[in-house]
């Protein structure tokens, strides 16, 4: 990046030569990747080419053998799952993680009060405060979730989950979201209700998602990153992914056929 | 989306749960005073019941709301009973607010502090640590007899009229009074705390921790707290036992007491205040009436008891009576 080139272009997310080893094998192998304000990236790859350990070592969850992870300037290799996920960096799960007797406005209510720093205190209930109430209702409404506001977590259909799940992050303002596979196991005829739940998140918005079906991750993402064997080796735009002879290779294989004949 | 509807749901559920909140101390009161009418010669029975069902509540906060696993919950009870008792006898505090208040904070500091090594272990193991905590602070009670007179109790527990008004009477009015009024205070503070920011929270970490987690909250320190605010509930009710009963002894420190404590809460249905009151009237009435009736057997009949409820109520009879009003409702509309 050349110098007076205007504004500096801001990585809100900057992983740096991140390496992990499991005994011997290098899961994670010199993985460097920037996100910058509204970027939209899929992180592809087949199985236990390390998406899920790059999710974890981004998140916390394990600690690297070297490199490093910086929000929006700050270092934060060393910190805490949760005080991450304060600093603005927020994951979603591929299994559904709801807490199945509270009501789609309980979740949104104690995610927002948690992001307000009001989730310790002992009085008080959010229904009787206009802003929580105001702002969990305008995040319900948005993913079409107010009809069933009220309704436990379990009862509620499993698309339905899936967006309260998103509704949930939001909540938690984050400034870098890692979706992991948003659409897992909604059946097709729903994946639509996601995906405009995706296009509704905050424009300014850094997303990571990872993902397997590949029709949804080239709607969605204006970048593509292919991770194979614990390495990067493809960061480019969807429409050029699919020509790629080594993602084809190493991932897409005869999907990418199938695609070009059709 | 305009800020008139948000407006007026926020108000009309905030007045249903005042109003909630004013039938449930209602119900209380009056079940209290129909119980103080009917039997007023039972009086010290019905402050023993009011007593243990402090510690349930405080038990239910923990299991029942956060999900810990406990069979030494009578550790915090005891750590009020004994605190304010040795504070009575040994250095003349004998006013019972203060009483009160010293096993109050004696129950919170204990639950903080076992709270600590119980919640190092999940499932099994954390019930074994449970066990393990009662245990010790049982046979630490035992040992340490020159100030908790051992295995003969603590006596010498003269506490001065409540306000400096009303003595501790031999019927135990008193005595039964002040628990009330105690309950009362406790069930609408409990009310108010399950309801908050931080009473959601501990129903999520029940429920996956793992998302609390990931939600940037500690779930840890959560729990910590939480055991401190059940501590100092359990210490009221041993305090309260100690004032009424006017000595304190090594079965109020015990595993079979915490074990207890589990069935009561279970039979009255966890997660809910009203589940552990009404278990702990239920169980400690009839285990009284029945032992009564029958000395020898009695302990058959509340298992019989106890597997009734576990098999045609098993949310509890609170539980069950939500579901038999909600079938009614449904029924109606």
């Amino acid at each position: 990046m050349g110098p007076c080139a205007g504004a500096p272009v801001m990585s809100l997310l900057e992983v740096r030569n991140l390496r992990k080893n499991f005994g011997g094998l290098a899961v994670t192998d010199d993985v460097s990747l920037n996100l910058a304000k509204g970027d939209r990236v899929a992180l592809i790859g087949p199985n236990g080419a390390g998406k899920t350990t790059f999710v974890n070592l981004v998140t916390g969850q394990l600690k690297p053998h070297a490199g490093s992870v910086h929000l929006d300037g700050e270092d934060i290799t060393a910190a805490s799952p949760s005080r991450r996920v304060q600093a603005g960096l927020v994951r979603s799960f591929q299994v559904t993680r709801l807490f199945s007797e509270m009501t789609p406005e309980e979740h949104v209510a104690l995610a927002l009060l948690q992001k307000q720093g009001r989730s310790g205190r002992v009085f008080g209930d959010y229904r009787g405060m206009p802003a929580v109430m105001a702002e969990t209702h305008e995040i319900l409404a948005l993913l079409n979730l107010d009809g069933i506001a009220q309704q436990p977590a379990n009862s509620i259909a499993y698309g339905q989950q899936r967006l309260l799940e998103i509704a949930l992050v939001m909540a938690l303002r984050p400034k870098v979201l890692l979706l992991d596979e948003p659409a897992a196991g909604v059946p097709g005829s729903d994946t639509m209700l996601i995906e405009r739940a995706l296009e509704r998140l905050p424009g300014d918005l850094a997303v990571l998602m990872i993902d397997h079906d590949m029709d949804f991750v080239f709607r969605f993402a204006r970048r593509v990153v292919v991770l194979a064997a614990g390495a990067i080796i493809f960061d480019g735009t969807p429409a050029e992914v699919s020509r790629d002879p080594r993602v084809r290779e190493a991932y897409l294989g005869s999907y990418a056929d199938d695609r070009s004949q059709a | 989306m305009s800020d008139m509807p948000v407006n007026s749901v926020t108000t009309r559920s905030w007045q249903r749960t005042a109003l909630g909140d004013f039938w449930a101390v209602a119900a209380v009161a009056l079940v209290a005073g129909a119980l103080f009418l009917l039997f007023p010669t039972n009086l010290a029975l019905l402050t023993r019941i009011i007593a243990v069902m402090l510690l349930v509540l405080s038990l239910d906060l923990v299991t029942g709301f956060s999900g810990v696993a406990t069979l030494g919950h009578a550790t915090l009870f005891g750590a009020g009973a004994y605190a304010a008792g040795i504070f009575a006898a040994r250095f003349g505090v004998t006013d019972p607010l203060l009483m009160l208040a010293i096993g109050a904070v004696a129950g919170a500091l204990a639950g903080a502090v076992t709270s600590l090594v119980i919640l190092r272990g999940h499932g099994l193991s954390q019930l074994v640590l449970s066990i393990a905590v009662v245990s010790l602070a049982h046979e630490a009670a035992n040992k340490l007899s020159a100030w908790t007179g051992g295995s003969d109790g603590l006596s010498g527990i003269a506490p001065s009229p409540l306000f400096g008004l009303f003595r501790f009477d031999l019927f135990g009015r008193t005595a039964f009074f002040m628990a009330v009024g105690l309950l009362l205070v406790v069930f609408v503070v409990l009310r108010i705390v399950v309801r908050s920011p931080f009473g959601m929270l501990c129903r999520g970490i029940k429920q996956d921790p793992v998302r609390v987690r990931a939600m940037g909250a500690p779930v840890y320190f959560t729990l910590v707290k939480m055991y401190a605010i059940a501590g100092a509930v359990a210490g009221l009710g041993g305090a309260l036992s100690a004032i009424a009963t006017k000595v304190v002894g090594l079965d109020s420190l015990s595993f079979t007491t915490s074990a207890e404590a589990l069935v009561m809460l279970v039979v009255g249905g966890t997660g809910k205040l009203f589940g552990a009151l009404v278990g702990t009237l239920v169980f400690v009435w009839f285990e009284d009436r029945v032992s009564a009736i029958n000395p020898f057997h009695w302990l058959t009949i509340i298992g019989v008891l106890l597997i009734g409820v576990v098999l045609f109520a098993p949310k509890g009879l609170v539980g069950a009576a939500e579901s038999l009003w909600a079938r009614v409702r449904g029924r109606r509309s």
